[in-house]
């Protein structure tokens, strides 16, 4: 089976987010960038699997969408121990452009397993997964908690309320995931970081896609208000700081 | 001239920290107090491959650069000294030492499962009456013939325990004085070797430190490390590359305690502000920034130095003394600026400071470094 994990470029999650132009751009100005967490524990189960079941999984690539700038990120998978990555050259605007630009490539290619975390940590949209299942008219199975191939098919645990769902699937799919799919991401060993080097990584020019998102302003949350403590004794205090001040009762 | 790492050292760097992190913070207080080897984080380390990062691919090294090196133990050391002394003996001395100064066989026997992480290695150099005077070495290597024989007692031994391979520093002819002294390779299971018990230290308490006594130890000749004679130039130039990885982590020390400082400052309000907002607290940590990135470029020019196979001696010694006298001046100050928070266990400051300590000491104390550097401007 060929696995092919897609991953986003996004700001290290410990950053100070600042924006420019008016509100409306992040401002990338020493930023560091990590793989897309979640991705990041997608590309670490499907190491697993291929570690566990050598012969099962023959192929692990890495996709993404984004500027020379972002090939940093694609070495960091290919070091922890993806085997191929693809960069395409667009700038990632949208949830729309990028899943457009995924599913071209994807759709030239034989890819069995897809997979894609179930948001990135910079703009949270929850969408690329669907929309390329959509674009691609696969069938996708969202909330991937569990991933594993036995007997040569794929076995997928969903988090549903109050429980678990196993869910299996024809394939090719889209195996859209969440955080338990993997316990920690993998640290990249001496090896890897040095075959890195080495993997081919290659740039293919994107399509024209529109550009259906217009994003207008961002703000920043407002600053965490100060601590208040009140005496354990005082509980009339607290109902009326929460019902006067807080407004939440 | 350049300031900028490279993409690899950086994700050098990030592993490294990943893993302080992630392995050695969770319990490095516990093992501290218990002096508990790090036995399963060390083996995760040698795994990763950072026993043998800059040894050469075939010899199943990571073949990296001597300033990726300086990165990833100032991160080790900003959380676990312990574990990065081990790396630094495994690195700098044991496998740089074979790496460089070996033959073939000595290399395929000896270095790969180093280099690998599959073994651990300590060299044995002070005595109990030879430590920062290397020249007058007591341990005995008696030439029997298709053997030598050793005898004597080393101190201080980092690895001693855990190490399967010893390079060992004795002598072998006493009237020719230092020119008689050898470098042999040590099977630590031979017959005829017995450890002390572990140290119990003032810092680095979770490194494996003892004394090693031989008596009667058999090593085949073809384990001498060089020409008949060549121990002392061998430990030389050997401590030279040691210096480098202990100056980086003095550096790590420093700045761990830095960061931890720096946040405490932030958060910790007193008459009315965060003690940041006191010019005391700021002009401190001013202070303490300035000397961490003097310390940082004297270690990664030494590291570059030798990256350029350019003479790195004098730089690597400015970068030790340097970086373990600033260490223990930073340490003293991040346990001042936490005030009674920072003469307890749990704010990890004052482990920090006792680490420091160490740095001064071994590897050739500050007192030695000034000799190599004040001799090095003679020339």
């Amino acid at each position: 089976m060929k696995i092919l994990v897609c991953i986003s470029n996004v700001p290290d999650t410990t950053t100070k987010i600042k924006f420019t132009d008016n509100n409306t751009a992040f401002d990338q100005a020493g930023v560091q960038w990590i793989i897309n967490p979640w991705d990041e524990l997608a590309l670490t189960r499907a190491l697993d699997i291929k570690d566990a079941q050598a012969g099962m999984v023959e192929e692990i690539t890495v996709i993404n969408v984004g500027l020379a700038a972002t090939e940093p990120t694609i070495r960091k998978a290919l070091a922890i121990g993806a085997d191929k990555g693809i960069r395409i050259n667009a700038e990632p605007k949208d949830a729309f452009t990028v899943a457009s630009q995924l599913a071209d490539v994807i759709s030239k290619e034989s890819f069995d397993i897809i997979l894609c975390g179930i948001e990135s940590s910079d703009s949270n949209g929850n969408n690329v997964g669907g929309m390329l299942s959509e674009l691609l008219d696969m069938p996708s199975v969202s909330s991937v908690s569990h991933f594993d191939i036995k007997d040569g098919k794929v076995e997928l645990k969903r988090e549903i309320d109050g429980g678990q769902e196993t869910v299996s699937t024809p394939i090719p799919f889209v195996g859209i995931v969440q955080k338990g799919i993997a316990k920690e991401p993998r640290i990249p060993s001496m090896r890897g970081i040095m075959g890195a080097r080495t993997k081919p990584l290659q740039v293919i020019e994107a399509i024209q896609t529109e550009t259906l998102t217009e994003f207008a302003t961002y703000d920043l949350p407002k600053p965490k208000a100060a601590c208040k403590k009140i005496d354990p004794d005082n509980v009339k205090e607290l109902v009326q700081l929460l019902h006067n001040e807080a407004k939440v009762i | 001239m350049n300031f900028e790492f490279t993409e690899e050292q950086k994700m050098i760097q990030q592993a490294a920290k990943d893993f302080a992190e992630r392995e050695l913070l969770q319990d490095v207080i516990e093992r501290d107090e218990k002096s508990e080897f790090a036995t399963e984080h060390v083996k995760k380390l040698a795994e990763l491959g950072f026993l043998g990062m800059m040894t050469d691919p075939k010899y199943d090294g990571g073949g990296m650069d001597t300033i990726s090196y300086v990165l990833a133990m100032e991160e080790i050391s900003k959380i676990d000294s312990s574990v990065a002394v081990l790396m630094s003996v495994c690195n700098s001395l044991v496998i740089w030492g074979i790496e460089t100064y070996g033959n073939e066989e000595q290399k395929q026997k000896f270095l790969r499962p180093l280099a690998s992480g599959q073994k651990i290695g300590a060299f044995l150099l002070s005595e109990p009456e030879a430590g920062s005077d290397a020249t007058s070495q007591r341990t005995t290597a008696e030439d029997k013939g298709d053997h030598y024989l050793l005898n004597g007692t080393k101190n201080w031994i980092t690895n001693a325990n855990s190490a399967s391979t010893y390079i060992v520093i004795a002598q072998t002819n006493p009237e020719k004085k230092h020119k008689g002294i050898n470098a042999l390779i040590v099977d630590k299971n031979s017959a005829g070797i017995t450890l002390g018990p572990h140290e119990n230290k003032m810092g680095m308490r979770s490194s494996d430190t003892h004394s090693v006594m031989f008596n009667d130890v058999k090593v085949p000749k073809e384990n001498r490390i060089g020409e008949d004679g060549f121990g002392f130039p061998f430990a030389m130039k050997t401590l030279e590359g040691g210096r480098i990885g202990i100056a980086s982590q003095a550096l790590g020390i420093a700045s761990g305690a830095f960061e931890r400082a720096l946040k405490y400052s932030m958060e910790r309000k007193a008459f009315g502000t965060e003690i940041f907002n006191h010019q005391s607290v700021a002009f401190k940590l001013s202070d303490m920034a300035v000397k961490i990135e003097n310390g940082r470029n004297l270690c990664l020019k030494a590291a570059w130095l030798k990256d350029q196979h350019l003479p790195y001696g004098t730089a690597s010694a400015m970068a030790k003394q340097y970086c373990a006298d600033m260490a223990m001046e930073v340490t003293t100050e991040a346990v001042q600026i936490f005030g009674g928070y920072g003469y307890v266990r749990e704010y990890h400051v004052e482990r920090l400071m006792r680490e420091a300590k160490l740095t001064q000491i071994y590897e050739g104390t500050s007192e030695v470094q000034k000799i190599v550097i004040s001799r090095s401007l003679l020339k």
